[in-house]
């Protein structure tokens, strides 16, 4: 089914709705992750919003998608998504982080229904889906089950233990996404621990590759579903993605990796105090117009 | 004598005794459950025919699952087929799962609550001439420190084939231990298994010392009551087949019979047996105390009853300690 003009517009208005979200929560927090939550907005509202099979009435509903969340430090975009599609009520999110919460630092599978995996630490996401994958095998289950990783994890070890397993059991009731922003809590991938070339990677361990620009949900959902017809094989689609995407003194820079906004003063940015409330007044005068570069 | 309530093999004292190794019991019951609920599966990380798995897989080639030299992976992938209701069985050598995987473990398996059940073999200086690097000697200690996790270390095959059925028809991770070479068979068919149960095997009237041992090491325990009994010294000997959750109850009413213990386990003393009861008496009954185990050393290349006597963790080494403690009391 295409996508018209006027569902892409309102699940742009989302996608923006979910970044003040994110801005919010983590202001109240104190401590967090800005950039990746801010980078993968349109990621997950195209996910919670139009592509997964699923009920947020009933969680555990057997037949629905699975969303796994390996790089579970982005969290913040996972919660917004999850309580602006009915999953919890909005008021939760201001209780990210704090005692006595269900939303916690890292997500936790069996105190928040509809997380599908506890997860924090890296590696760990794609071999759970691969697990889940061959459940869906064995029962002759239809469901697609959708991982989403870092770049920054593609240095653990685990997470190439499980791409060789895929390949092997051409598991093609699975699709990873990579969050391909290029930065990590040192600096830029690219001087950590250089990944590329990525997708010649993928390929050689028996998997299709796509690459999309992860910013534009036209084309993620137009990538998805390709990913959704491929035979055979596990689906890689590489997101390029812009961290921070939406608030400008964030976007590109590493130390917005693992900071909430107003922690303190930060070069190219807002006096501490300020931040928040600068990157809410961009987020509103975008009126749901993040550009992503391929759009016009 | 032998405690006639627990049904122990007759033969457990005769020199031809029956000697299976514990693994042998993970794959009898590892079948056993696949025949009966077809949501169980097998993974293994290429150590299918060692750890005894190669039963199961030769029989249920559709739910069984090599990982390839992965354990990682192989925790990972268990804890997604495990929420998606199956019930999966890993199984590797103890130093890699648990031991390389152990975070994994933790995060996927035990705090995910995921209903995974993991096998360690060739645990202990057992494992023998493979060295240090393969003898699992902290893998009670890692796991014990968990929370939410059940900790099953069989004493013989007959007991690990119940303990892995039992491993099966709970629901919540399960850690079982077991060994590479063969040791007696203890118990028989006929007796009872008891989860999270202290069990007693020797009994006396009036005992002076409690011998609590774990694992194959039982055997060796029920060895030194036998000799202690010729010099005239009674004792209890207890089977700690669960570690995790452990016997307070159970472990107190044994020490206030004796106001003595012995330890006795192939693991390192410290955050092993040993150390779980002494953590117990230290706040309950405060207790002359031995213990029989690694001291805090690794061990090496060698025959497993070489390695023992070597490590001071035979007969001759545990009739001492009793002797010890009780010249504590």
């Amino acid at each position: 089914m295409m996508l018209s003009d006027r569902q892409l517009l309102k699940l742009q208005e989302i996608a923006v709705k979910m970044r003040e979200q994110i801005i919010e929560m983590l202001v109240t927090a104190g401590s967090g992750h800005s950039a990746g939550p801010l980078g993968m907005a349109d990621i997950f509202t195209a996910f919670y919003f139009y592509i997964l099979r699923h009920d947020p009435r009933n969680p555990d509903w057997d037949e629905r998608d699975r969303l796994i969340l390996s790089n579970g430090h982005i969290c913040p975009v996972r919660y917004a998504a999850m309580a602006m599609a009915g999953y919890f009520p909005l008021e939760e999110l201001q209780t990210l982080r704090k005692i006595n919460s269900r939303l916690q630092g890292h997500p936790h599978r069996s105190v928040l229904p509809g997380l599908e995996t506890t997860s924090g630490p890296l590696g760990e996401g794609l071999s759970q889906a691969i697990g889940m994958a061959l459940a869906a095998r064995l029962d002759n289950k239809k469901h697609t089950i959708f991982c989403i990783t870092s770049d920054g994890e593609h240095q653990e070890g685990n997470t190439w233990e499980a791409i060789m397993l895929a390949g092997k059991l051409k598991l093609d009731n699975l699709i990873n996404v990579i969050d391909y922003n290029n930065i990590q809590i040192d600096g830029f991938v690219t001087d950590v621990m250089p990944e590329e070339p990525m997708k010649a990677k993928y390929e050689a361990f028996n998997w299709e590759v796509l690459e999309v620009d992860g910013n534009n949900i036209r084309a993620f959902i137009e990538t998805i579903e390709e990913a959704k017809a491929v035979h055979a094989k596990p689906t890689i689609v590489i997101c390029h993605t812009i961290p921070g995407k939406g608030v400008d003194f964030m976007e590109n820079n590493p130390y917005w990796h693992g900071s909430p906004p107003d922690l303190q003063d930060v070069k190219g940015a807002p006096p501490k105090g300020e931040q928040a409330k600068k990157a809410l007044a961009e987020l509103r005068t975008l009126q749901g117009k993040i550009e992503s570069e391929h759009e016009g | 004598m032998l405690n006639p309530h627990v049904h122990l093999n007759p033969q457990v004292f005769n020199t031809g005794i029956e000697q299976v190794a514990t693994r042998v019991g993970y794959g009898i019951g590892l079948l056993k459950l696949g025949e009966e609920n077809p949501n169980v599966v097998a993974l293994c990380a290429d150590l299918t025919e060692s750890t005894h798995t190669n039963k199961f897989a030769e029989k249920f080639p559709e739910r069984f699952f090599e990982m390839g030299v992965a354990e990682q992976n192989m925790a990972a992938v268990a804890a997604g087929l495990a929420v998606s209701g199956k019930i999966p069985f890993i199984a590797s050598y103890a130093t890699f799962s648990p031991g390389k995987n152990w975070e994994t473990i933790r995060t996927t398996i035990v705090y995910n609550q995921a209903n995974v059940k993991i096998a360690g073999h060739h645990s202990g200086i057992m494992t023998g001439p493979d060295g240090a690097t393969h003898q699992a000697t902290e893998d009670i200690a890692i796991m014990r420190c968990l929370p939410d996790i059940a900790v099953l270390v069989p004493c013989d095959a007959v007991e690990a084939e119940k303990a892995t059925i039992y491993a099966g028809k709970v629901e919540g991770p399960v850690y079982m231990r077991f060994s590479r070479d063969k040791s007696p068979i203890i118990t028989t068919r006929e007796t009872p298994f008891h989860f999270g149960k202290l069990q007693t095997f020797w009994t006396s009237e009036n005992p002076e010392v409690t011998i609590l041992a774990t694992g194959y090491m039982v055997y060796y325990a029920l060895l030194s009551a036998k000799y202690l009994e010729a010099e005239g010294i009674s004792v209890l000997v207890a089977n700690a087949a669960t570690i995790r959750p452990f016997d307070e109850k159970g472990l107190l009413e044994l020490v206030e019979q004796t106001n003595a213990i012995v330890t006795v386990e192939d693991h390192q003393v410290a955050g092993g047996l040993g150390g779980l009861v002494a953590e117990v008496l230290a706040r309950t009954i405060p207790s002359p105390m031995e213990f029989i185990g690694l001291q805090n050393t690794f061990a090496e290349s060698g025959k497993p009853q070489e390695l023992i006597e070597k490590y001071d963790m035979g007969v001759q080494a545990i009739c001492k300690a009793t002797k010890k403690v009780i010249a504590r009391k």
